[in-house]
């Protein structure tokens, strides 16, 4: 594709410019959906990230709105900026879609991730578990002789440095919610 | 007290209050109630089809050209499979449908039953929104919302799967008048900063263009006429891609024809080389940028379109505005009077000289010959016969001979162009012809095909047939697939692995057998006397042109290449397309 010897950015138009104007690194952007809780509406989603070749890094959904029967999907996505617009233009036209919302480029958010993690051992390394736990003011939800259910919230950076703690402490299973994310304010 | 009536009896109900006059389908097991009621009543007119595929591309052809939305009617199973062909076509080129598909029962829903496919699930990447209704009081809400959402904003198809216990039990009926309001309301107006900005730029521009689309004519006829007039006010030049012939007259004297792949050289060099191009509903397909980071690249561009995933998509824009075209067109067009109608003539003078030495290249020129018919040849007398009907509507097919078509033929008027734009589906033409025809009754519809694509769905002959429909098949007959045949030569050192048409039929015996008129034609001499047979004989006609083997397609931008490195006629075509434009289609 050099045939014309053409240099990203030499104009200050269009064409040219594509790569310029949107940038080409990758970004990761949290977005937050609101939708009709019928069925199939999933499905729409999920579709079109399937179907246009989009990333999901991680993706929640619960009805929010008994009443008004809507749902928030949050979805974590990675893609250069144009791949982001495209993805927020191209969930706008979905039917049953009343509101994307970028939580990434809107401002200030929290972003808050459930994982529970079972962590099997005797001894020091079962007492070990807990003061880390502890440290990480992760809460133990079950128990046996043998083993502690950890239940930890906090972003999902937090949640895999205590993942990686309890790995050689006999960390045997792992459950991740995904990412919900507020604006602040 | 509200009265129950059953679903089926809902569903024609609610075609009515919508104002359908004209269904496409086919019976099968689990639309029976439905076709029941089909069968009692006389202001719904059914048209049998012979496959679902064709009745989806009927209906295709019956939106394109009166601006309706198009119905369908068939079969859960394989009647809903056939129609997926057509539903994405509709969705490539958004064509407003609505498609009524039957479904086994609810409770049988999900047990493998007997013609049993998920529909919903099948058709969900192939309809604008698709439902299942799985309530008979949600019927009547769901059809009315689904005649909306298909001809709101950006149009498309829409699919409403029916099962048949839905169809049988009885429920309330609500009219459209009644219905809840649709939260689906795509905004029409545009924003008024960058309708500044463009009218800005209109009054700037030294060398612009307008390029235009299919959303012109989805817009509606009130979007021609406004975008005649600015085109009139401005004297800016006009090109247009497949979907938008029409919008603008060929016969205009900005028309520089359509641009794109095998565009005209003059519509593709002005595009590479304006400062302001103004794109109203197209797309930035690949067919139209070819190479993306040599795409007309001096020039500043705004996009008009309904659809906000349509802005910068593909190619960066300067100006987007989000808007119906007409509704944008209007703002635009009163500003630019309000604020004195200004242009820079003498700069637009200027490069309209730039563009008559574009136009002096007469890139449609072709090596006539008096043994063979050439296909541009059949094509110019196709056109010279009947340019002054203006009541003509042409479909096509795909390939060669839809370039052709689109290169020779004039339009004039919005709405009488249906071609497969998008999906660039063979088989598209021949059912669509008969959609238009249905719509108008005396019009002279003709659809220029390619033999091979024409035989996709030649089983309704049947149907135009049975309901005398006077459609001409100008089949374009080389015995080869054309196009692909073409590309091997192009690209594959001419191997032509099965790109041509073995065992073909003997086009006037199979008229005959299925009782249509068949003419043959193979000397350029006999050529105007068949046309004007075939145009005078009041029935379906199977017109079989036998035309040149091997003649190729131009101009043509080969993949991968800009717009200002086309091939013409006469030029050499060897090694015309690289290896990195060899992976591209």
């Amino acid at each position: 594709m050099s045939a014309l010897k053409i240099k990203k950015g030499s104009s200050k138009h269009s064409a040219y410019d594509l790569r310029s104007t949107f940038g080409d690194e990758i970004q990761t952007h949290t977005l937050a959906i609101l939708v009709d809780n019928e069925a199939g509406v999933l499905a729409r989603v999920i579709g079109l990230f399937s179907g246009r070749g989009y990333n999901i890094d991680s993706l929640t959904v619960a009805e929010v709105d008994h009443e008004g029967h809507l749902s928030r999907i949050t979805i974590v996505t990675t893609g250069t900026p144009q791949v982001i617009e495209q993805i927020k233009a191209q969930l706008g036209r979905i039917v049953p879609v009343h509101e994307v919302h970028d939580l990434t480029v809107d401002g200030p958010h929290v972003e808050r991730e459930l994982a529970l993690l079972k962590v099997g051992g005797k001894g020091e390394k079962r007492v070990e578990a807990l003061r880390l736990a502890d440290i990480f003011r992760a809460n133990v939800v079950d128990s046996t002789l043998d083993s502690f259910t950890f239940q930890i919230t906090g972003t999902p950076e937090k949640v895999d440095a205590f993942a990686e703690l309890m790995r050689p402490l006999g960390l045997i299973e792992i459950a991740r919610t995904g990412v919900a994310a507020l604006s602040r304010g | 007290m509200t009265s129950q009536i059953t679903g089926a009896k809902m569903v024609v109900q609610a075609l009515k209050d919508q104002g359908v006059d004209t269904v496409f389908g086919y019976p099968g097991g689990a639309v029976l109630p439905i076709y029941d009621e089909i069968f009692q009543q006389n202001e719904i007119r059914h048209i049998l089809v012979r496959h679902e595929q064709g009745a989806v591309h009927a209906a295709e052809g019956y939106a394109r050209s009166t601006g309706k939305p198009g119905v369908v009617l068939v079969t859960s199973g394989p009647g809903a499979t056939n129609a997926v062909t057509g539903l994405t076509d509709a969705l490539m080129d958004s064509i407003p449908l609505v498609v009524l598909t039957g479904q086994v029962p609810t409770f049988m829903i999900g047990s493998d039953a007997f013609q049993e496919a998920d529909t919903v699930g099948i058709t969900r990447p192939c309809t604008k929104h698709n439902w299942l209704v799985k309530d008979t009081d949600q019927l009547a809400p769901i059809l009315h919302e689904a005649f909306h959402v298909a001809k709101s904003g950006r149009p498309g198809p829409v699919l409403v799967d029916i099962p048949k216990d839905v169809q049988f039990a009885s429920g309330v009926y609500i009219s459209n008048k009644k219905a809840p309001t649709s939260q689906y309301r795509p905004k029409l107006k545009g924003d008024i900063e960058q309708i500044t900005k463009l009218v800005e730029a209109i009054e700037q521009s030294k060398k612009p263009i307008f390029y235009t689309g299919g959303g012109v004519i989805n817009s509606g006829t009130g979007a021609s006429q406004l975008l005649r007039e600015l085109v009139k006010g401005t004297n800016f030049p006009i090109t247009s891609t497949l979907m938008g012939l029409g919008c603008y007259p060929a016969s205009g004297s900005n028309w520089l024809g359509m641009l794109g792949m095998h565009g005209l050289y003059e519509a593709n060099m002005a595009m590479h080389d304006c400062d302001l191009m103004i794109n109203i509903g197209a797309r930035f397909d690949d067919r139209i940028t070819g190479r993306i980071d040599a795409f007309s690249p001096s020039s500043k561009k705004a996009h008009i379109d309904i659809d906000p995933s349509s802005i910068n998509k593909v190619i960066h824009v300067d100006i987007p505005i989000i808007g119906d075209i007409a509704h944008v067109l209007d703002d635009v067009l009163n500003m630019w009077k309000a604020r004195g109608r200004k242009t820079n003539s003498a700069a637009i003078d200027k490069w309209w000289g730039q563009i008559g030495e574009w136009r002096s290249v007469k890139c449609l020129e072709y090596k006539n010959s008096k043994e063979t018919i050439k296909p541009q040849f059949a094509l110019e007398r196709l056109e010279e016969l009947t340019r002054s009907r203006s009541d003509r509507f042409i479909c096509t097919e795909v390939g060669q001979h839809q370039m052709w078509a689109a290169q020779f033929l004039g339009f004039e008027e919005p709405n009488q162009w249906m071609t497969s734009g998008g999906l660039g589906t063979m088989g598209y033409g021949f059912p669509a012809s008969i959609g238009v025809q249905i719509a108008h009754p005396k019009a002279l519809v003709i659809n220029v095909a390619g033999e091979a694509s024409w035989l996709m769905n030649m089983q309704e002959m049947g149907t135009a047939v049975q309901y005398k429909l006077p459609v001409k098949q100008f089949i374009l007959n080389n015995e080869r697939l054309g196009m692909v045949r073409q590309w091997q030569e192009l690209l594959h050192g001419e191997r032509y692995s099965h790109s041509w048409s073995d065992a073909l039929p003997d086009f006037v015996k199979l008229a005959d057998a299925f009782g249509a008129k068949g003419i043959m034609v193979s000397d350029p001499a006999d050529l105007d006397d068949a046309i004007m047979e075939m145009l005078s004989y009041d029935g379906p006609v199977l017109f079989d042109c036998l035309v040149e083997k091997h003649e190729n397609c131009f101009p043509m931008i080969p993949s991968g290449e800009p717009h200002n490195k086309m091939l013409l006629g006469e030029a050499t075509t060897e090694d015309a397309i690289g290896s990195s434009g060899a992976v591209l289609v």
